[in-house]
C-alpha cells in the first residue's frame, strides 16, 4: 500500500489479503498495524502449544527425511539400500550395536534382516511417504478446487450432475478398487509402481475437497463483490479463479493439511499389504510390513518406522486441528 | 419415506453394477493372464484353458455371461486358486469371521467413544478433556498395522496373557487383540464427534429449559443432551463401516484370520479373477445397503430431517 494516502482514512483491504495499510491511532499518534485475518490466525496458531509442537516436529521430520540419507552417505558411507557383503544372513543388529556386539554409533536404529541401516531406510521411507502425501494433496487441490468451484458457481443442473457423480464415487469401496488396480497393473519396476500409486491416491483424494469448495462458493457467489464483478463484465472463469477461489482459501488450507496425513496413512496401508512401494525403495508402511515378520526376535524393525510414522501423523493432525481453530471465523471472538 | 427408499434403491442398484463392471474392465485391461506364470505354456494347453474359461469368445459375450450369472443367479463362478470351491462358498465361510470382529469392534468403539466424548464435553477444559482428546488423537494417528503388532508384542510375546493370532471360533480370547486393534481408530473418531456434538447441544436453549425445570443433571445429560449430541455419531456410521471394512483387511492379515479381507488380498495377489469380482461386489452391496439403512434411521431419529 502506498504511504502517500491519508493515514487517517482506513482503507478496506482486499479480502483475506495481508493488510499492510497502517492506521494512525488518534490518541497515541503512533502507527498501529492493521491486523489481517492471516496475521490473527498466525498469532492464534502460535498460542496453541500442541499445534506449535506439531509444526516443529513436521519441520524436523521433513528436513531429516530430505537431507538425512545424503548426510548418512557422507558420514558413514552407505546408502539406504546398501547391503554389506561380509554379513551373515538374517543377522539384524539391535540399535547402537556394532558387528561385534559392542556399542557403536554406526546404526542408531539397528539394521534390517539384510544388514541395511534402519535409520537410513526410515529416513528414505519418510521421503517417499511425505512426497506421496504432498503430491496427492496437490492433485486434490488442483482437481478438487476446480471441480467444486465450477459446480458451485454454475449451479443448477450441472451442479446436480457433478455432485451426484461425487456422491456415487464417494459411496464406493474405493480402497478395495485401488487394491484391485494396483495388484492387476503391478509394475515391474519400483518407480513404475510408485507412479501407479500416485495415480491411484490422487484420483480419490479430491472428492471431499470438491465438496468443501462447492459449499464455500455457494455461500459466496451471491455476495456483492461477485455481483460487482459480474456487472463490470468479468468473465465467469475469471470470477471463479480470481474472486471466489481466493476467498475459500481458509477451509481449503485446513482441509489440505488434514488430507496429507490421511493420504500418508492410505499409502502406508497399501505398502503394508504389499501393493504400494516396492523394494529396494522403502516407505514407512513397507518397512513396518518387513518388521512384522520377525517382531518377536527383532522388534526394533517394526518399532522405529512405526513410531516415526505415528509421531509424524500425530503432529500433522495437531497442526491441521490448530489451523482449523485459528482460521475458523466462528472462533474469532472466543 | 417409501418414495425416498425406492429412489435411493434406484441409484444404489446401478452403482453396484457399475462397481462390478469397473472391476471386470480392470481385470480385462490388465496385462498378462491368470494362467500365464513364469514359464510359457505350450500353445495347445493355452488354447484348452482359453476354451474352458470362455476366453476365446469376444469380450461382450464374456461380459454378458458374467453379468447375467451374477444378476440372474447371484453366481460368481468358481475360484481359480481354491480348487472345487465356489466364490459363494468362500464368501459364506469367511463372512462370519469378518462380521464378528467388525461388529464387536464397532460396539466397543461406540461404547468407549461415546463415554469418553461425553465426559470430555461435560468437563470441558479439564484434565479429563485434554487427556481423552490427546488419547483420541493418538488413536487417529497410530496406524492399525503398527498398533496391532505392538499389542501382540506386549500382551502375547512379553506378558503371555493373550494368544497372538489365528481364529478359534466365536467367543474366544483370540478375538481380543484383533477387536482392540480394529476399534482404536473408530473409538477415537467417535469420541471426537461426541465431544463436538455434546458441546454444541449443551449450550442450546432446550438444555437450559431442562435445567430450569429443575431436572437432575443426570436426566439432563442422559435423556436430553445425549439424544441430540449423538446425531453426528449416527451419521458417521456409514463412513465408519467403510473404515472398518478396510481396517479389517489389515487386521485379518496381521492376526492370520480367515476373513473376507484376507481372502480378498490373496485373490488380488493370485489374480483369482472370479473371487476378486465376487468379494468386490459383496463389499459394494454391503456398504451401499448399510448406508441406505443409516439414512433411513437418521430420518426416524431426527424429526427435522424429511426426505422427499
Amino acid at each position: 500500500m502506498s504511504t502517500e494516502k491519508d493515514p487517517d482514512q482506513i482503507h478496506i483491504a482486499p479480502e483475506m489479503a495481508i493488510a499492510e495499510a497502517d492506521v494512525r491511532s488518534e490518541e497515541a499518534g503512533e502507527f498501529v498495524r492493521g491486523s489481517s485475518l492471516w496475521r490473527d490466525a498466525w498469532r492464534r496458531l502460535l498460542k496453541n502449544k500442541l499445534a506449535v509442537f506439531g509444526l516443529i516436529v513436521v519441520v524436523i521430520v521433513t528436513i531429516a527425511s530430505v537431507l538425512g540419507p545424503t548426510v548418512i552417505k557422507a558420514v558413514f558411507g552407505f546408502t539406504p539400500d546398501y547391503i554389506p557383503t561380509q554379513i551373515k544372513l538374517n543377522s539384524s543388529y539391535p540399535p547402537f550395536t556394532g558387528p561385534d556386539g559392542e556399542f557403536s554409533w554406526l546404526h542408531p536404529m539397528g539394521t534390517d534382516n539384510a544388514g541395511r541401516d534402519q535409520l537410513a531406510r526410515v529416513l528414505q521411507g519418510g521421503q517417499i511417504s511425505l512426497f506421496v502425501g504432498v503430491i496427492a494433496t496437490l492433485v486434490s487441490l488442483l482437481i478438487g478446487v476446480t471441480y467444486g468451484a465450477i459446480a458451485g458457481y454454475v449451479g443448477g443442473r450441472l451442479d446436480n450432475v457433478m455432485m451426484r457423480i461425487v456422491d456415487v464415487v464417494y459411496s464406493l469401496p474405493y480402497v478395495i478398487v485401488v487394491i484391485v488396480l494396483l495388484s492387476l497393473f503391478r509394475s515391474q519396476t519400483p518407480r513404475g509402481q510408485l507412479i501407479l500409486l500416485f495415480v491411484a491416491l490422487g484420483s480419490i483424494s479430491w472428492l471431499t475437497m470438491a465438496r468443501i469448495v462447492r459449499g464455500q462458493v455457494l455461500s459466496l457467489k451471491n455476495q456483492e463483490f461477485v455481483l460487482a464483478a459480474r456487472a463490470t463484465g468479468v468473465s465467469g472463469t475469471r470470477i471463479i479463479f480470481r474472486h471466489l477461489v481466493p476467498n475459500t482459501l481458509g477451509p481449503v488450507i485446513v482441509y489440505a493439511t488434514l488430507t496429507i496425513p490421511q493420504i500418508m496413512l492410505t499409502e502406508a496401508f497399501l505398502s503394508f499389504l504389499g501393493f504400494g512401494v516396492q523394494a529396494p525403495l522403502a516407505s514407512w508402511g513397507s518397512l513396518a510390513a518387513d518388521g512384522i515378520q520377525s517382531i518377536g526376535i527383532f522388534p526394533w524393525q517394526l518399532i522405529f518406522p512405526g513410531v516415526t510414522m505415528a509421531l509424524t501423523l500425530f503432529s500433522l493432525n495437531f497442526l491441521g486441528d490448530g489451523l482449523r481453530d485459528a482460521l475458523d471465523p466462528q472462533m474469532r471472538t472466543v | 419415506m417409501l418414495r425416498f427408499i425406492v429412489r435411493r434403491l434406484l441409484v444404489t442398484i446401478p452403482t453396484i453394477l457399475v462397481v462390478i463392471s469397473l472391476t471386470w474392465v480392470l481385470i480385462k485391461l490388465a496385462p498378462g493372464n491368470f494362467y500365464s506364470g513364469e514359464k510359457q505354456l505350450p500353445a495347445a494347453i493355452e488354447k484348452n484353458i482359453r476354451e474352458k474359461y470362455g476366453l476365446d469368445k469376444p469380450w461382450y459375450q464374456q461380459y454378458g455371461k458374467t453379468m447375467w450369472n451374477i444378476v440372474r443367479h447371484f453366481d460368481f463362478g468358481s475360484s481359480l486358486r481354491y480348487e472345487g470351491q465356489s466364490v459363494n462358498t468362500i464368501i459364506r465361510n469367511s463372512l462370519p469371521v469378518s462380521a464378528a470382529i467388525g461388529l464387536l469392534a464397532y460396539l466397543l468403539a461406540v461404547l468407549v467413544g461415546v463415554t469418553a466424548g461425553s465426559i470430555a464435553a461435560l468437563k470441558q477444559n479439564t484434565a479429563w478433556d485434554y487427556g481423552s482428546m490427546a488419547l483420541a488423537m493418538l488413536g487417529i494417528s497410530v496406524p492399525n498395522f503398527v498398533l496391532g503388532p505392538i499389542l501382540v508384542l506386549i500382551f502375547s510375546l512379553t506378558l503371555y496373557w493373550l494368544p497372538p493370532s489365528r481364529w478359534a471360533g466365536f467367543p474366544s480370547w483370540n478375538l481380543v487383540l484383533p477387536v482392540l486393534t480394529l476399534s482404536a481408530l473408530q473409538m477415537a473418531y467417535i469420541a471426537r464427534l461426541t465431544r463436538a456434538g455434546m458441546l454444541e447441544v449443551l449450550r442450546s436453549d432446550y438444555i437450559r429449559t431442562a435445567r430450569a425445570k429443575g431436572l437432575s443433571e443426570r436426566d439432563v445429560v442422559i435423556k436430553h443432551a445425549l439424544r441430540g449430541g449423538l446425531m453426528p455419531v449416527i451419521s458417521y456410521t456409514g463412513p465408519a463401516l467403510a473404515f472398518l471394512l478396510t481396517g479389517t483387511v489389515v487386521v485379518e492379515r496381521i492376526f492370520a484370520l480367515p476373513g473376507l479381507g484376507n481372502y480378498f488380498i490373496q485373490a488380488s495377489l493370485n489374480r483369482d479373477e472370479p473371487l476378486i469380482i465376487g468379494i468386490v461386489a459383496f463389499i459394494a452391496i454391503a456398504l451401499l445397503l448399510m448406508n441406505l439403512l443409516v439414512d433411513i434411521a437418521y430420518a426416524f431419529l431426527d424429526p427435522r430431517v424429511r426426505y422427499q
